[in-house]
């Protein structure tokens, strides 16, 4: 340890985890690309099956390059542990399964990810599991939807598209009053913009896909786990504080007074459901990591200069950046985000004066920004949420979170901006021309 | 499972083996705003060895009712009312930090009760800053900050599966600390440390082997601070391993095979 006081995010995202390797003194975090772990003697053997020692076994369950980026993430969100996952969705599915099974509920907020409105209103519903959905900042509407079989409370930081910033300190304090959990989506703000456990949130977890990772090369998700909700005075997780036949009549809370829900969640989530991340992807994300500080600042630095530009821009009729005062987050945004309201991120929407041809017009003309499915990549994207990310989603949902036929959504990189803001220029005289 | 000692419900795990007196028994004793769960692997592995464990939680600790002991005289005094409520008639016990006193003390008290003892991440005299006592009293957290901070050695500690140590000796600190609304376990823990002076009368009626497993990179209890119970233990063994005063998650491993050696071999007459 360095010092006398805790260490620094960006010394946690260099360091966290990983020590030069003993053996061969290797100072980068090896891969290891290996399904299977060699066992010293058949008790050896025993005792890692049976979490009497420390190591890994099968990569499905665990590895230690991705236990190093399990441990990175965990110190940079201020958690206890974490797991890594197959995908972002991975990770909110072994999140959901491992609280609840059928005949339970879950609150979130409308304004999610479509992927995550998808799963939790149509797929989840197929399996025993409600979702009710109520705006972000309806407190109110959060408070009355808990139920006797709630388990979990759940939204995003930012939420996609529109950039409403979750009241996590208000909705954890519904959610705990409630003897719940609050679950958060911290895809678009990294822990570098946001530690959402610092604000009462129960559990974190991200796309790693996205800024994370941050190049646009990988797909992979990560959920960690604050340590601070307490399963067994909450009263509603026999999943967690009962013998559970599938593993030994293991009682998971009584194992881990602080880390019940990760021993679950890893030792059968893992082992049954098997959405675990391959080692190589979890060294590129560790490659991301390693200058996330340094990527986001440049992020939302090229972002708020976008948003200058676009917000006098005379044929944008709306950005919904919570930079811009007019936005119905900007206040909560100064209050919970790291460099207040610009703090948002660097994915945000906004609304064209034309119609669709003319949308469809600005997104061909475009050059350095790419159109496709993701964001939090180095390199700037564009997308129309309504026909693609979005496009399951009726009507009124999609209004529900904030998106018009009319929205263009950005995801803005590390160029330069004036570059940007040339190409951005350039389509948008394409647009107007094309009326 | 719950033990009735003094009157309240004493909670120990058993390191998922049901309780069975007719093994020999190692009792696990935690240490300041800790709970029985710092031992999770060695325990486990020790029942599951021909052991029968209790790994307690201190009374007014987590799990445990009763009012926190105010002095480790006080707590070697539950620990000898566990043995007689169990029925356990001799046990080996392995304490850590303030836990490390707690089994000395014990191992004093009732000589004919503890066949080893082992006392991990220990100190003797075993004193606390004035600033540190002042901070667990008035500010916790802070407070909690600054041991999770001299408690580990390293940012990357070779566990398996994905554990981040820093964070999680954090949030069980503060766990262990709101699970008494009435007592503060921290300070309370802290001043039974202080407190503390019966050493090397203790370590002189010891009738057992005793290890002293000690952490090289130990900040809260340095190694060297072991000695002046060292140089008067009749029978000692002194093992070193490569971690801070969080020694059974820093150094899971080492901390397991130093206690399984030590415990297989002879035991006091």
């Amino acid at each position: 340890m360095p010092g006398y006081s805790d260490p620094g995010f960006d010394t946690l995202a260099l360091h966290a985890g990983a020590a030069p390797d003993p053996t061969t003194g290797a100072r980068a975090v090896p891969i290891h690309l290996t399904t299977s772990f060699v066992f010293e003697s058949s008790d050896h053997a025993a005792s890692l099956f049976n979490l009497e020692r420390a190591g890994h076994v099968y990569s499905r369950i665990s590895n230690p390059t991705n236990a190093v980026l399990e441990q990175r993430v965990s110190a940079l969100e201020g958690g206890i542990g974490a797991i890594a996952t197959a995908s972002g969705q991975a990770a909110l599915h072994l999140s959901v399964a491992t609280l609840m099974g059928a005949g339970s509920h879950i609150v979130a907020s409308t304004a999610l990810y479509g992927g995550s409105q998808n799963l939790l209103h149509y797929t989840m519903r197929r399996f025993g599991i409600e979702t009710t959905f109520v705006k972000p900042g309806d407190l109110d509407g959060w408070r009355a939807a808990i139920r006797p079989n709630t388990k979990l409370l759940f939204g995003e930081t930012v939420g996609n598209p529109g950039l409403d910033v979750l009241d996590i300190p208000a909705v954890s304090d519904i959610a705990h009053a409630a003897g719940v959990p609050l679950l958060v989506d911290s895809t678009l703000t990294s822990p570098y913009l946001i530690k959402p456990f610092d604000w009462g949130a129960d559990l974190v977890y991200h796309s790693a896909t996205k800024f994370l990772s941050g190049h646009g090369t990988v797909i992979g998700g990560i959920v960690v786990d604050s340590g601070s909700f307490d399963w067994e005075a909450s009263g509603r997780f026999a999943e967690l504080t009962q013998a559970y036949e599938g593993f030994h009549n293991m009682v998971f809370s009584d194992e881990s007074t602080v880390g019940a829900f990760l021993l679950r969640a890893r030792r059968e989530g893992l082992r049954d459901f098997g959405a675990s991340m391959s080692p190589h992807t979890a060294w590129l994300i560790l490659q991301g990591i390693e200058t996330l500080p340094l990527r986001m600042e440049r992020h939302i630095d090229n972002t708020q200069k976008v948003v200058e530009f676009l917000a006098t821009h005379p044929f944008v009729e709306h950005v919904g950046h919570p930079l811009l005062p007019s936005h119905p987050s900007h206040e909560l945004a100064g209050k919970l985000l790291r460099h207040g309201a610009k703090g948002a991120g660097s994915v945000f929407s906004f609304n064209l004066k034309g119609n669709r041809e003319q949308g469809k017009k600005f997104i061909e003309t475009l050059r350095l920004f790419s159109h496709l499915a993701n964001v939090g990549d180095c390199r700037s994207l564009v997308i129309h949420p309504a026909s693609t990310t979005h496009f399951r989603m009726s009507d009124e949902a999609l209004a529900g979170a904030g998106i018009t036929q009319g929205t263009i959504r950005l995801s803005i990189g590390l160029e330069d901006p004036a570059d940007l803001i040339d190409d951005l220029k350039r389509a948008l005289k394409a647009a107007e021309k094309a009326a | 499972m719950k033990i009735t000692v003094n009157g309240h419900g004493l909670y120990a795990y058993t390191g998922g083996k049901a309780f069975d007196a007719a093994k020999p028994t190692v009792v696990f004793i935690h240490g300041v705003l800790n709970d029985h769960s710092v031992w999770i692997l060695q325990s486990r592995w020790f029942a599951h060895h021909g052991w029968n464990v209790l790994a307690i939680d201190l009374p007014g600790h987590c799990k445990s009712g009763g009012k926190p002991p105010a002095s480790v005289e006080e707590a070697a005094q539950t620990v000898i009312a566990l043995l007689d409520a169990t029925g356990v008639q001799r046990a080996a016990l392995v304490g850590h930090s303030f836990g490390s006193l707690i089994a000395l003390e014990t191992a004093a008290r009732a000589p004919d009760r503890v066949s080893h003892l082992a006392m991990v991440g220990t100190a003797y005299p075993m004193k606390v800053s004035p600033a540190l006592l002042e901070s667990s009293l008035n500010e916790p957290q802070k407070a909690i900050a600054m041991v999770n901070m001299f408690s580990h050695s390293t940012l990357a500690p070779p566990l398996g599966p994905g554990a981040w140590l820093y964070g999680s000796s954090r949030a069980l600190m503060r766990r262990v600390l709101n699970s008494n609304r009435d007592a503060n376990v921290f300070h309370i823990g802290f001043n039974a440390c202080n407190g503390y002076t019966n050493g090397e009368a203790a370590i002189d009626a010891l009738a057992c082997p005793v290890l002293f497993l000690l952490g090289k990179g130990d900040q809260m209890t340095l190694a060297s601070a072991a000695k002046p119970l060292i140089s008067r233990a009749r029978d000692a063994k002194v093992v070193m391993v490569p971690a801070g005063h969080a020694l059974m998650g820093e150094a899971p491993e080492e901390v397991l095979f130093a206690l399984a050696d030590f415990l297989k071999g002879p035991s006091g007459a």
